[in-house]
């Protein structure tokens, strides 16, 4: 399983990474293994307003629901629509194509609370 | 992998989707070694079984399999089953996992008025293999020595694979073409193997549990613990077609007659999702915003790409047409009773049970 060290993490399994002013958000590796086939995404109107660990959205798989938490506080900018016709995009290409929004962060020092990828994997391997 | 019923397995070998397509297209095979299966013999068996289920096996004949349900003194489900009739002193049923344990307790409880009636518990001693597909008869045909064509929907045969014995039958919990095989339980990996390593150029894939629900949902065969359970009659699980109340005494027939008369309140029906949105167990049906049912199955249909689910509603609301509601995270998701299944069946039809299904639930 593949976990990039330049990403952050949290423990329910999302990743982010600031990218200028906003920090992108995603599912890892992991999470989109243990979904399996995913086959909806539901993600935020831009604007909405998240505090950290707030549910963003929901990714289905054929078996289950997931909800998605925000890594950050701050504002949404921009979503990733091509998930609404092609969802396999996550599976495909968790880090990439597969990305899910953008956060304009309330406090880029956020970012550095959350995991690294040697702290995630730990938290996978413990079986979280 | 998953706990079902105390057994460890596999949600998925490769991928739901994928392993869905396959069976619909090509062919899988299945490790349902957790299927239960039970065996009633002696003088009185057939009169014994008849008194257990509804459904009148007065036409049952030897390689013939029958499909019908344990009931309770209320009508409700104990357990669905199949029933093979080996001879007419003896019956082998195939149960439910999670419920083998307790239809045995409750047909041996049953039994202890009957003399020359014996029940036994076989599920250790048998492994269960299924071969489900448009290419199944002819991947089986490589290892049966029987001649497969020569075997209806619902017969069975007992003959061998490799010379391992096995008993046959070509049923199924998909709606396509295919075969059970009852192994034992030591030769069962065996097989598994050999049908494994000569399945690859008829496009053979190992399905899991995930695309097992999938393809039963989409031919609306009922899951027992979720769309029938000990509180729901067949006739409201639309199973009326295996109830035949003039057949004699049989335990539940005093409740189903009088749920007959009074009129059957409920139903279980088929719902679609008109645009966007998936359907999960427990998930509210709504009828202008008020709660109507609960969703008892639900998921993505791989072959339509909707939204389908299974779910008891009040009968006034059950035609097929009827605009429903579901609520998918508090949002009122528009949803429709359809005809079921809702995707056509492949089976090879020579016996009544599908047509019955069709025909039960308009």
């Amino acid at each position: 399983m593949n976990f990039p060290d330049k990403l952050k993490y949290t423990k329910d399994h999302e990743w982010a990474k600031l990218d200028g002013d906003v920090v992108v958000v995603g599912i890892s590796d992991f999470a989109q293994h243990e979904l399996g086939d995913i086959v909806f995404v539901e993600l935020p109107a831009v604007g909405k307003k998240l505090a950290a660990g707030d549910t963003f959205g929901v990714a289905e798989s054929v078996k289950t629901v997931s909800d998605l938490y925000s890594p950050v506080a701050g504002e949404v900018m921009e979503i990733n629509a091509e998930l609404e016709t092609a969802p396999e995009k996550v599976n495909k290409d968790c880090y990439g194509a597969g990305w899910m929004v953008k956060i304009k962060p309330a406090n880029k020092g956020d970012l550095d609370s959350l995991l690294s990828a040697s702290s995630y994997k730990a938290v996978v391997s413990a079986g979280h | 992998m998953v706990d079902f019923a105390g057994w460890s397995m596999p949600v998925q070998y490769s991928s739901i989707l994928e392993e869905h397509k396959a069976v619909r297209e090509k062919v899988g095979i299945f490790d349902i070694s957790h299927m239960g299966e039970l065996e009633i013999k002696g003088a009185r068996a057939r009169e014994f079984l008849s008194y257990l289920i509804p459904s009148d096996i007065s036409n049952l004949a030897e390689g013939h399999v029958q499909y019908s349900a344990l009931l309770n003194e209320k009508g409700g489900i104990i357990d669905d089953l199949l029933i093979y009739m080996i001879a007419p002193n003896r019956y082998f049923l195939c149960v439910n996992a999670s419920n083998a344990r307790k239809d045995f307790e409750w047909i041996s409880g049953q039994a202890v008025g009957f003399t020359d009636v014996e029940v036994a518990d076989l599920s250790r001693d048998y492994g269960m293999l299924s071969i489900q597909g448009p290419n199944a008869e002819s991947l089986l045909g490589q290892f049966a020595s029987y001649p497969l064509s020569k075997l209806g929907y619902y017969q069975f045969v007992t003959t061998t694979i490799d010379e391992t014995n096995i008993l046959l039958s070509r049923t199924g919990y998909t709606g396509e073409d295919g075969f059970e095989l009852y192994i034992s339980w030591r030769d069962t990996p065996l097989i598994w193997e050999r049908i494994m390593s000569r399945g690859k150029s008829f496009g053979l894939k190992p399905i899991g549990l995930g695309a097992r629900d999938t393809l039963r949902l989409e031919m609306r065969y009922p899951l027992h613990g979720h769309d029938i359970n000990e509180e729901t009659t067949p006739l409201e699980a639309g199973l009326g077609w295996i109830v035949k109340l003039d057949k004699g005494d049989f335990l539940g027939k005093e409740a189903l007659v009088r749920q007959k008369q009074e009129g059957i309140k409920r139903k279980l029906v088929g719902i679609e999702i008109v645009d966007k949105g998936i359907p999960r167990e427990g998930y509210a049906i709504l009828r202008h915003g008020e709660k109507v049912g609960a969703v008892t199955s639900g998921t993505l249909s791989p072959t339509l790409n909707k939204g389908i689910a299974l779910g008891y509603v009040p009968t006034e609301l059950s035609a097929v047409g009827t605009t429903l509601g579901i609520d998918i995270r508090g949002k009122d998701t528009e949803a429709v009773v359809v005809k079921t299944p809702f995707v056509s069946s492949k089976v090879k039809k020579q016996q009544e049970p599908e047509k019955a299904i069709i025909a039960e639930d308009k």
